[in-house]
């Protein structure tokens, strides 16, 4: 029998290793987004197919480029390029010309990613970073809303939150619409039922922590409650599952609040952070110059994060009193 | 109190010999007995090249308070003693010895007399040359005689066994419940304690059955089972502590201020089968298993044995071996050769073929906070390894770095697979360098 005595690999316990990895991460939560595309194609047509993969490609391609270019490591393989170019898709109409979108995988993965260190070290969260940069320099393309396929003769039609903010009411598609994706908006944003179908296998697999989502969903619905309760327009629990159904609530608090880069690491942190998310969200809504408040929301907060980790520190087991 | 459980892992079992019984070595061509083999000041060799060494004979010894005499596996000539790098990194003393394979029994060993008190039963203790099984191998005697004695109602038994792969204590309570049963009623008796909680996790529910049916039979009330959730690592002794007592136990602090007397069931077992055969700790009880290895089992193999020799008899390697490991996978330390000896707190040999070995290349830290929560100490291991990597003693400090156990839990559940434990092991020397206190 042959003696070892020379080639054993030495390294530092523990020598086992669980099998989930950043990779693996990344994908699952690609996965969970494939409903929504589903719904999506399906109301909004191909081109969601198209400007979804075209988002990717673009985004794998700046991150591998700008990697060759630095003689960095790659850092492709990980797939978090790839996620930001699937969630920057869903935050765009389905109308939005190739070349904007471009623009905005650019200014995701260089400015708002590289810029700052890479992977693990960027500030903000890059698709809603994106989501922003566009919305402000290309107002009208980002705000051209394809009308769904299953209502009638419209080419373009309005979000129901831009429907709200003209003031009418009446003329909101009712809940069931909403839930269901038959409505205008960004095309990843439409279906909350495919969002929460994800969301919620997300959680079942540990991959995020229901604290973020649970706060962000709970304080808008309550503050919706509340708000049309005391001003007495419309029915206050009818408008309140509305202003959970709309915009971009469930693809923010099940996806884009819950990255963890740019989220508190501890439970506490993460409590303040949904709700931060969830009241900022309902008051640009209700008095803010947009319709929609869900992005520069979850961007505020991610400016928060570090002050949020420096605030609540950790009691240990067994450490000292502080 | 807090929370009713610490945060845990959950790590894949592989008990794969947990149905192989025991079987017994036969004699190796050579042994190599180290001098150090418990926490404290190594022993002097008591003998020279060219003696006649018997069974049981004691053949290291020190003056030093924290140690534990050692004692001869094998009948035979000394060969030499010699110095040779150990598991640790450092150099140990070994003594050679070529066995006759007669096994003649030394004079010395005789059974023990009854004790009369305390101060006699843990003389008779330290006469065994008995360490803390479970791995730390602090000296057992030193554990039973503590300063507070009348402050302690307790023992705990710790049979967890939270590692991966590692079967030794599990077969040790099913083939040595007499002796296990013995050694917890002589340290009751002799430390005047109320109550033992023999505490095992419940993966292991035949060996909670059958000690409490031999419990049962013997009609015995004052020592109970303690099931514990299988999840790592629930062994650890301030886990043990909390998870029996809901009491937190501060890092430095030791069992006896937590009113109870804390060892390993193998421990226990020995303390039981020396006060009633008198033959010190020369053999030892360990699971040999890991895919590079062609028969796993379970083996009781002299101490001093090659671990070589030790795979040799359990159908040597299966494929190229490229990591060994002396103990479990989460804390156990890989070697760098199969020529080391087997020491008196080996539990597990574990080699493993290339798949298996490969160190996972460290990516990004994603913040996840995966290893916050898989921490029992609530640490925040990825804080904690930034603060390493500036350098930042202070900041060490104020997150607790000498809170940490080293488990590994941090680093297993790691997506970033970033060695977090390690560099809280190396954090801790950083705080002791700056000099903080």
């Amino acid at each position: 029998m042959a003696k070892y005595n020379d080639n054993l690999i030495v390294s530092s316990s523990p020598h086992l290793v669980t099998a989930l990895d950043t990779q693996k991460t990344m994908l699952i939560v690609m996965a969970c987004l494939l409903p929504s595309l589903v719904v999506s194609t399906v109301v909004f047509g191909f081109r969601v197919i198209l400007l979804t993969a075209v988002s990717i490609a673009a985004c794998m391609f700046f991150e591998w480029g700008w990697n060759a270019l630095l003689k960095r490591r790659q850092t492709v393989s990980d797939c978090s390029a790839a996620l930001t170019g699937m969630l920057l898709a869903f935050n765009v109409p389905a109308g939005l010309p190739i070349w904007t979108l471009l623009v905005g995988d650019f200014a995701a993965i260089i400015v708002v990613k590289q810029l700052f260190g890479g992977i693990g070290k960027n500030l903000v969260n890059p698709a809603i970073t994106a989501r922003i940069i566009l919305f402000i320099s290309f107002a009208t393309e980002m705000t051209t809303w394809p009308a769904p396929k299953y209502v009638a003769d419209a080419t373009s039609t309005a979000t129901p939150l831009g429907v709200l903010a003209e003031g009418s009411i009446a003329d909101l598609p009712s809940n069931m619409q909403m839930f269901l994706g038959n409505i205008g908006g960004s095309f990843g944003e439409v279906s909350a039922v495919a969002l929460l179908v994800g969301g919620l296998f997300l959680i079942w697999k540990k991959i995020i922590s229901p604290i973020i989502p649970c706060c962000f969903i709970g304080t808008v619905f309550a503050f919706a409650l509340i708000y049309y309760a005391v001003t007495g327009q419309g029915d206050p629990l009818q408008m309140a599952i509305f202003h959970v159904l709309a915009g971009g609530v469930m693809l923010g608090a099940f996806f884009m609040a819950t990255d963890y880069v740019t989220s508190p690491l501890l439970a506490k942190g993460k409590v303040v952070f949904g709700i931060g998310c969830g009241l900022m969200t309902m008051v640009i809504r209700l008095w803010g110059q947009y319709p929609e408040g869900v992005s520069f929301s979850i961007l505020l907060m991610n400016c928060l994060t570090p002050l949020i980790n420096d605030f609540f520190q950790k009691r240990m087991y067994g450490g000292k009193k502080k | 109190m807090g929370k009713k459980h610490l945060s845990s892992v959950h790590v894949a079992h592989y008990k794969n010999t947990a149905g192989c019984a025991t079987e017994v070595m036969p004699i190796p061509d050579i042994v190599k007995i180290s001098m150090s083999q418990h926490i404290g000041a190594p022993c002097q060799p008591l003998v020279a090249k060219g003696d006649y060494v018997k069974v049981g004979q004691k053949i290291g010894d020190t003056e030093a308070f924290v140690s534990a005499p050692i004692h001869s596996s094998v009948s035979g000539t000394v060969k030499g003693i010699e110095q040779a790098r150990s598991a640790a990194g450092g150099y140990d003393t070994l003594v050679v010895i070529e066995p006759d394979k007669k096994q003649e029994i030394s004079e010395e060993v005789v059974v023990p007399e009854e004790p009369k008190d305390l101060a006699e039963f843990v003389k008779e203790v330290r006469k065994s040359g008995l360490v803390g099984l479970g791995g730390a191998s602090f000296p057992t005697s030193i554990k039973f005689n503590p300063k507070n004695i009348d402050d302690v109602h307790y023992l705990v038994v710790n049979a967890a066994e939270c590692e991966p792969f590692i079967t030794s204590d599990h077969r040790c309570m099913l083939e040595d419940t007499e002796d296990l049963i013995r050694g917890c009623q002589l340290i009751m008796k002799y430390d005047n304690l109320d109550k033992g909680y023999i505490c095992i996790e419940d993966n292991k529910p035949d060996a909670i059955e059958h000690l409490n049916k031999v419990l049962k039979e013997k009609g015995i009330t004052n020592i109970e089972t303690f099931s514990l959730q299988a999840r790592y690592p629930k062994g650890a002794e301030r886990v043990l502590v909390y998870e029996v007592f809901g009491k937190v136990m501060n890092a430095g602090v030791l069992p006896a201020d937590m009113g109870c007397i804390l060892d390993n069931v193998t421990t226990v077992t020995k303390v039981g089968h020396y006060f009633r055969t008198g033959v010190p700790l020369i053999a030892k009880r360990m699971t040999v298993d890991g895919d590079a290895v062609a028969e796993p089992k379970n083996i009781i193999a002299p101490i001093g044995t090659l671990v070589h020799d030790v795979i040799g008899f359990c159908g040597g390697y299966k494929q190229e071996p490229r990591k060994i490991l002396m103990g479990g996978p989460m804390m156990g330390r890989a070697i760098p050769s199969d020529e080391m000896p087997i020491v008196k707190n080996n539990n597990a040999i574990l080699a493993f073929s290339k798949e298996k070995s490969l160190v996972k290349e460290e990516t990004a830290c994603i913040n996840c906070g995966r290893c916050h929560e898989a921490c029992p100490f609530n640490l925040i291991p990825t804080a904690l390894a930034d603060a390493y990597e500036r350098n930042d003693a202070q900041a060490l400090f104020d997150l607790d770095v000498n809170q940490c156990m080293n488990c590994g839990s941090c680093s297993y559940v790691c997506p970033a697979h970033r060695p977090l434990g390690f560099m809280n092991t190396l954090g801790k020397t950083v705080v002791k360098e700056a000099g903080i206190k």
